[in-house]
């Protein structure tokens, strides 16, 4: 049981896209469209989240404009009284589409930039893409949403970290969100390849605090830190079942959309439970509320209140254990993993995502 | 950084007010975000209307409560501008 409220559901409608990017935040094992919620399944998740005290809503993916009912899900958001962000890559985010999302109320689109220089972009996109998001772009701006742009910085895009806060300016984006990559699932799969080095880091910093000031009034840049080259850990969330919680294609409701990859716990069904149901009693979100399940050095540590031990996905997914200190963290004896991850010579080549029994395309 | 009393602020465009009816609480919502209003904040951000002035929403105020409030607008204002919400 606990007295918060979640103010944020992230709806994962699909796992189908277009793109392949090797830092997906979908799992490696990604649902298939037979096994997705139906219209009926979202719209009732919807209405149990507002309910639950959710006031925030991301309509994403995969892709979710390849869900043909993403209209009717925005117009009932909506109606909820949801603020809704469209996360997309923008592919498919035609002027018809956009026009009919207009006019149900969606508020907000996000749409992900790869690079500013085409071919890399498409290399990291693994499809041809930069057109259509161009398009895209243009026609979000013109309808008149609020407009954000989002992009994954790794070792291959950083260094142009500059001109693509440009881009993101000439586009017309209010926000920008610089989020360096996140080692988790197909991230950590392709770690080698997309891991900068600390001077990369050190100079989009700088270059970022700068364009900051510039921009400031006119377009808002968040830069999230990469955590492997921080000394201390992430907080999970604002905390483990506190504040966020995310519904995956196939209805499983988990704490973080990365947690499916902590294999030693189940996670209720949204078919099956009520969202209330769920958050309140759920042995799954209750795993790691308050302090009681933490392990030293967190459990005498100062810093609990601060980070809660950092993520649990990390801490699992690294040293096999979900209750074990983030590795990130420097107190941790397993901080040596970051370390040596950070030191590792680059790979080249990325492993790009695809649903099982998908060919491998070239 | 404070605002001057002859600033007009604005909402931020992607900024709108609402209600949470499980806080039972006004609200700001903006993207990835939200705050939580008390009936002062929400009766402030009411008179933010993009014509009225700092001195003038504070004046409002004062008249309905029947005291000076300009340092309380001007900080609450502030504050808020400080986060990009007014501009």
């Amino acid at each position: 049981m606990t007295t918060d409220r979640p103010t944020t559901l992230l709806a994962e409608l699909t796992h189908r896209c277009p793109l392949r990017c090797p830092y997906c935040s979908n799992p490696l094992d990604l649902i298939r469209a037979e096994a997705e919620l139906t219209t009926e399944d979202w719209k009732r998740v919807f209405s149990q989240a507002r309910a639950l005290g959710v006031l925030q809503l991301g309509l994403s993916g995969g892709e979710p404009m390849v869900r043909k009912d993403l209209e009717e899900l925005a117009a009932h958001a909506r109606s909820l009284g949801l603020y809704t962000t469209l996360v997309t890559s923008g592919l498919g985010l035609t002027r018809q589409r956009a026009e009919r999302l207009r006019a149900v109320g969606l508020e907000h689109i996000q749409i992900s930039i790869q690079d500013v220089d085409t071919a890399s972009a498409e290399r990291i996109a693994g499809v041809s893409s930069v057109k259509q998001k161009r398009a895209a772009a243009a026609i979000v701006r013109e309808l008149g949403f609020a407009f954000t742009v989002n992009v994954v910085l790794h070792r291959a895009n950083l260094d142009r970290i500059g001109e693509i806060i440009d881009l993101a300016a000439s586009l017309g984006a209010d926000r920008l969100e610089l989020a360096n990559t996140q080692y988790y699932g197909w991230g950590l799969e392709n770690r080698a390849a997309l891991m900068p080095t600390r001077d990369q880091v050190t100079r989009a910093q700088a270059i970022t605090q700068e364009a900051m000031t510039r921009y400031r009034g006119k377009m808002q840049i968040l830069f999230v830190l990469p955590d492997y080259f921080e000394q201390y850990p992430k907080p999970c969330y604002g905390g483990w079942g506190k504040l966020y919680l995310v519904v995956a294609p196939d209805g499983k409701v988990l704490p973080c959309h990365g947690a499916t990859q902590i294999t030693t716990m189940t996670w209720p069904n949204a078919r099956d439970h009520s969202l209330e149901w769920i958050w309140q009693e759920s042995p799954g979100f209750d795993a790691f509320r308050g302090d009681a399940w933490m392990r030293e050095p967190c459990r005498s540590c100062p810093r609990k209140t601060v980070d809660f031990g950092g993520c649990r996905c990390q801490a699992f997914a690294l040293t096999g254990a979900a209750e074990n200190t983030d590795p990130v963290c420097i107190l941790s004896p397993d901080r040596g993993i970051i370390d040596a991850a950070v030191a590792e010579p680059g790979e080249v080549e990325y492993r790009y995502r695809i649903l099982a029994g998908e060919p491998q395309r070239a | 950084m404070t605002l001057a009393l002859d600033t007009v602020p604005r909402l931020w465009r992607l900024a709108r007010l609402d209600y949470d009816p499980a806080r039972q609480r006004p609200v700001l919502l903006y993207p990835e975000g939200a705050v939580l209003l008390n009936d002062t904040g929400l009766a402030i951000l009411q008179l933010v209307d993009g014509s009225r002035s700092v001195a003038e929403i504070a004046a409002e105020l004062g008249r309905r409560y029947g005291t000076d409030v300009t340092a309380d607008v001007t900080d609450y204002l502030s504050r808020l501008a400080e986060r990009e919400l007014i501009q």
